[in-house]
């Protein structure tokens, strides 16, 4: 398939499946009519040319294919939908003005709680982000076999349990909201840690989720957060080594991209904003200003600590208070979070220890980090920083 | 569709246990009543039979053609099922609706929604 054709298909994937699904009122029936409509497209679009409307093109062509298919499966016929509303022949071409955009519903019933977290994870990016089940795989390191038992699974349970198809009522949406935001932060944080594709996949899925609500503060904080710290993705790590943001090369920070997340910032706190992901993309941006306003971002993270109790928030707070200029401060904070296990604590201590001069307890801090590490180029930074320490303490030793 | 809920007490009082029952004060003993009649009026609610205690169980397995019988449920007592109803409605959030209603959800115990097979 040629590249540009591949993207195309990524690009609609999403939209034509959601209106199949609402139209044949069956997941796994609409996923195989699209994945034929999309292979006949492949095989004819090249030569014959693209038709003038792709997407009703592939609509019109997966709802009869998915026809033919139940009037081969008799049985089938008392399950759908679309057998039963007179004057849908389908001989009829679509165009996209009677396309309905089903996106919004078809992503609530993806990151519908009643399915596991992995499983909301899969079936999103699967559905909506038009990732094949062995990219899903790889993407999260685990054999295709079981992400694709994993996709069946959760398919099987929305047929079978009755999973609605729609957007939630009002009393039930902030919730649901915050479940789908959850999953799309969680695609992002994945693609953050390093692999770079689901990153991207996510700005997506928050794009088209701001163009679907575009009256929801936090759809636009959350995809503010995501292009702001995707922005300085390039500039963390310099010949494979974390590089801090205090000393990385701003050059390589992506100018649009901060921009547009500005954008998105302004817009989220224009509709009234104040939740979780606003305020975490409130101090993305501060942290990209090129003279930090601490105390300012000592108070947000305070925001953030009371909007979610996360004892992280706090750690936060007590970094943004040292900056401010009172690192025993900021000691004693960290001193009463219960975050043992948590290896950034230990780094952060460690630091405000060793400007403290207190360089003894600062090494036994480093050490504690280190057993708690887990990404390679962390690993490095902080051995670097404790084996500094290690030497000045011996210089002073033995002079 | 129809689903079926089975209501799991665990550590919620019941007034078959006197003791645990009259550590709720008069208020909420009132309202466990209240919020149970008014899911068995909700419409589409078919009520289920009211069980004994768990305790009260015999758990029945045939080995080699053998009856073997055990005291007590086939789940530990505390994961024992303690009544059940069954619920017609649109779809599952409007049974996960019905089961947050449900005390024992929020005493201590969980209610597990089921989808009824229909063929």
């Amino acid at each position: 398939m040629v590249a540009t054709l591949d993207q195309a298909f990524r690009d609609e994937w999403g939209r034509v499946l959601a209106t199949l699904i609402g139209l044949l009122g069956d997941f796994e029936l609409a996923e195989e009519a699209a994945q034929e409509a999309f292979a006949i497209a492949a095989a004819r679009w090249p030569q014959e040319g693209a038709p003038e409307n792709p997407r009703a093109w592939l609509v019109t062509t997966a709802r009869n294919r998915a026809i033919d298919r139940i009037r081969r499966d008799r049985t089938l016929a008392a399950k759908t939908r679309l057998l039963e509303v007179p004057g849908t022949a389908p001989e009829h071409d679509m165009d996209d003005t009677t396309i309905p955009d089903e996106r919004l519903e078809l992503i609530f019933t993806c990151c519908h709680p009643a399915l596991a977290l992995d499983a909301q994870v899969a079936l999103t990016l699967r559905t909506l982000g038009g990732l094949t089940t062995d990219e899903i795989a790889r993407a999260f390191l685990v054999p295709e076999p079981t992400m694709a038992k994993r996709l069946v699974r959760a398919k099987h349970k929305i047929r079978a349990a009755g999973i609605p198809f729609r957007v939630p009522a009002p009393h039930l949406l902030p919730d649901r909201l915050a479940a789908v935001l959850a999953v799309v932060y969680l695609i992002f944080n994945e693609g953050y840690g390093g692999r770079g594709e689901l990153a991207s996949e996510a700005i997506r899925l928050g794009r088209a989720l701001a163009e679907l609500m575009p009256d929801e503060p936090e759809v636009h904080g959350l995809l503010a957060l995501m292009l702001l710290n995707d922005a300085r993705r390039d500039a963390r790590f310099a010949d494979g080594e974390l590089v801090l943001l205090r000393d990385q090369d701003r050059s390589r920070w992506d100018s649009d991209q901060l921009r547009e997340g500005r954008g998105r910032l302004e817009r989220a706190l224009a509709l009234g904003g104040r939740g979780p992901y606003l305020v975490q993309a409130a101090l993305a941006d501060l942290h990209s200003e090129e003279r930090q306003d601490w105390p300012q971002i000592a108070e947000l993270y305070g925001e953030l600590a009371r909007l979610t109790g996360s004892p992280v928030a706090e750690l936060n707070r007590a970094v943004a208070i040292a900056e401010a200029g009172d690192p025993e401060a900021a000691l004693a904070l960290v001193d009463t979070l219960e975050l043992d296990s948590y290896p950034y604590l230990h780094s952060t201590r460690a630091e405000l220890l060793r400007r403290l001069g207190r360089d003894d307890p600062a090494i036994t801090a480093y050490e504690r980090a280190l057993e708690l590490v887990r990404s390679e180029p962390e690993r490095r930074l902080l051995e670097r920083r404790a084996a500094e320490l290690r030497s000045a303490d011996g210089s002073n030793a033995r002079p | 569709m129809k689903y079926m809920l089975l209501i799991h007490q665990a550590d919620a009082p019941t007034p078959r246990d006197p003791d645990a029952w009259s550590k709720l004060s008069e208020d909420e003993q009132n309202a466990v009543h209240r919020d149970y009649q008014a899911i068995n009026e909700t419409a589409g609610v078919t009520s289920g039979l009211q069980l004994q205690d768990p305790e009260t169980a015999t758990t029945v397995r045939v080995e080699n053609g053998e009856t073997l019988t055990t005291d007590g449920p086939f789940v530990a007592v505390k994961e024992a099922i303690g009544g059940y109803l069954i619920f017609e409605a649109d779809d599952l959030d409007a049974a996960i609706e019905l089961a947050a209603r449900i005390p024992a959800a929020r005493l201590g115990g969980a209610v597990e929604v089921r989808p009824i097979a229909e063929w």
